[in-house]
């Protein structure tokens, strides 16, 4: 991008002033951060302000109210504005007992954790912040890091309140990290890759390929995500930090006005990172229920710009953000019909529950990818095997697929050492070639 | 003007400074929940470094383990044991004067050690493509783990013999840590005295 906007942009701009830039100067690669950054943010902000008056809305239904009618004429949608214009104008308070510099700092630490997760988010083929291919394991560990914000918030602001909200809350998401990483881990098996760009276009097509329906385990799989995902998100019913019928208001009892504000723009970033890992884990990510502009759709090795491709992406892009939109409604869903449970119910169900479960689960899924019983799903499960689903894409320009290598790979296929070589050294092979070199090896 | 930066080394140094820095301000604190807090920007500077150099996976590797791990327990551990001694704490000149001898050996032995090498001396040539190169991928990491080192065919032929996986020391520690963890939840269970009346209960049933 920072070259395109040197090319295409400053240097047309800059043409009548007789002045050329070279594809990598600064500027550009300043223009291209900041063009990110800003999108991103207003993914958080923006997406805070609709999902703050959607709760609003939703809660209202679900109690048989209207809910916010009147601000920005129909269904009340400026609703979150005027809220905000009120909580910018009122006292930043900070009790006397209060630790002032980590009480200041824990709001922030906490909308830096969730923000920071949406670094690693891809939005569409090629649309993410930066493609990292550990990119699941990068997302959820800065998603534990927004427990930082609560825990010092709870003991910074000097009150039995919310010093109780505080510790609830770490409990929690340390018991609660368990089951999510094996959640998580069941798919980035399924697909041999952690680059989530790549887990979700190996979900492309009909939404049979979605692994959710890869079999019964990981149908149960998502579930348990989900639920561990609202738990360590701290919604409710798992909101045993902010518990306002036994704590007033946790964690946040002591704080007000904007300071407030941020810890709940945090909350709706993280509730919407969640629901999108989830998207993109289980339910295929941009790669809709059919698959209408597949035709469109970028090659994983192209390069250059056009229109169809950019308009598959953009379908691609509404289409993910539709699905955690989903995965939000039904988190709001479930906290306006569910009654708040207990800690030591909240603790039980992780460990009694949620960890069995899912154990089962990862194995039974791993032995219905080893005994290879029918699925839906149309993943190359030889190819996950051996790498090639992440060496396709990493190692697609090299493209060096003469006769001599495939005697190579037939040689190395032999000893299990040589997977990771024999999958780069026939990546650019014809598939049916590549399982006939594959068996060879491993008929000797 | 700014193309003249290199912004490696400046990243390297923000990164490092950070570290450094609020390592420094942990041993000067004399709050544990604020040394706590220095901690975490010091680990996460350290990550900061690791994916800086391209190692990734190593960068959300320490910020899950150390950051969201190691430091959730200790603040926890704090909060459920928080008193006046331990929140904020006085260190006794004894104490200073061993803990810069213990840290000053160690620091000069790892500083010796460090400039010792010759290549380390100098900026690497592909220093400016480390943070963004694409890393193959993790893989590698778990056949290493399995007892598989994927690597082996592009050493060198003498080197070979001695390169061999991670499963043997893999599966030592984690027998390590679960026997940790069992004798943990051992010590740490309630043990609920068993009045007469319940003794006489739970044998009437039996």
């Amino acid at each position: 991008m920072a070259e395109n906007i040197n090319i295409v942009v400053l240097n047309r701009l800059l043409s009548g002033f007789g002045v050329t830039l070279p594809a990598d100067h600064w500027s550009g690669i300043l223009l291209a951060a900041l063009i990110h950054i800003f999108l991103l943010i207003n993914v958080v902000a923006v997406g805070a302000l609709v999902f703050i008056w959607m709760e609003r809305k939703v809660s209202g239904r679900i109690q048989d109210r209207l809910g916010p009618t009147r601000v920005g004429g129909k269904f009340g949608w400026l609703q979150t504005l005027a809220d905000g214009l009120k909580l910018i104008t009122k006292e930043d308070l900070m009790p006397g007992s209060a630790d002032p510099l980590l009480f200041k700092l824990a709001p922030y630490l906490s909308f830096a954790a969730s923000f920071a997760a949406y670094l690693a988010l891809p939005f569409a083929t090629g649309w993410a912040g930066r493609e990292i291919n550990t990119a699941v394991f990068f997302v959820l560990a800065i998603m534990g890091l927004e427990v930082f914000g609560v825990i010092l918030a709870g003991y910074a602001s000097g009150s039995k309140w919310s010093l109780f909200g505080g510790m609830r809350e770490a409990a929690q998401v340390v018991s609660y990290e368990v089951p999510l990483g094996l959640c998580v881990i069941v798919p980035v098996m399924l697909c041999g890759t952690m680059n989530l760009v790549t887990i979700s276009n190996l979900q492309a097509g009909w939404f049979t390929n979605w692994l959710v329906f890869h079999d019964p385990f990981t149908f149960a799989l998502f579930w348990i995500y989900f639920t561990c995902g609202m738990a360590s998100v701290n919604r409710a019913p798992f909101d045993l930090a902010e518990a306002e019928s036994e704590l007033v208001a946790g964690f946040h009892t002591e704080y007000s006005g904007l300071r407030w504000s941020i810890f709940f723009m945090a909350e709706y970033g993280s509730m919407f990172v969640i629901s999108a890992l989830a998207a993109i884990l289980f339910f295929g990510g941009w790669n809709g229920p059919i698959p209408i502009f597949e035709s469109w759709a970028y090659a994983p090795d192209e390069v250059s710009w056009r229109l169809t491709g950019y308009l598959a992406n953009l379908a691609g892009c509404v289409n993910f953000i539709l699905k955690s939109v989903v995965g939000v409604t039904v988190m709001m869903w479930v906290r306006w019909t569910l009654p708040r449970l207990r800690i030591d119910q909240v603790i039980t169900m992780c460990w009694k529950y949620c960890v069995p479960i899912s154990a089962v689960a990862f194995v039974g899924a791993l032995l219905w990818q080893a005994a290879d019983l029918p699925t839906p799903n149309s993943i190359d499960r030889l190819g996950v095997r051996e790498g090639w689903a992440v060496s396709q894409q990493s190692t697609a320009d090299e493209g060096e697929g003469d006769g001599a290598k495939v005697e190579e790979g037939e040689a190395a296929a032999e000893s299990i050492p040589a997977a990771k070589p024999l999958g780069r050294s026939l990546s650019s092979l014809p598939r049916s070639v590549r399982r006939d070199a594959m068996n060879l090896g491993g008929q000797q | 003007m700014l193309d003249a930066v290199n912004w490696h080394s400046f990243f390297f140094l923000l990164f490092g400074g950070l570290a450094c820095a609020f390592a420094v301000g942990v041993l000067v604190s004399s709050n544990i929940v604020r040394m706590a807090f220095y901690l975490i920007v010091s680990l996460s500077a350290t990550a900061g470094l690791f994916i800086l150099a391209g190692a990734k996976f190593v960068g959300a590797m320490q910020i899950m383990i150390y950051v969201g791990g190691t430091l959730v327990l200790l603040i926890f551990g704090v909060m459920l044991t928080a008193q006046a001694a331990f929140v904020s704490m006085r260190t006794r000149s004894s104490d200073w004067v061993l803990a810069f001898l213990g840290g000053g050996a160690l620091f000069s032995l790892l500083l010796l050690a460090a400039f010792s090498v010759d290549e380390w001396r100098v900026p690497r040539e592909d220093q400016s493509q480390l943070a963004t190169r694409e890393v193959e991928s993790a893989a590698q990491l778990g056949w290493g783990l399995l007892g598989v080192r994927v690597d082996k065919q592009q050493a060198e032929a003498d080197l070979q013999d001695g390169m061999s996986g991670y499963l043997l020391p893999f599966e030592i520690v984690s027998i390590h840590l679960l026997v940790v963890l069992i004798g943990a939840a051992y010590l740490a269970r309630t043990r609920r005295k068993v009045t007469t009346r319940q003794a006489g209960v739970a044998e009437a049933a039996s």
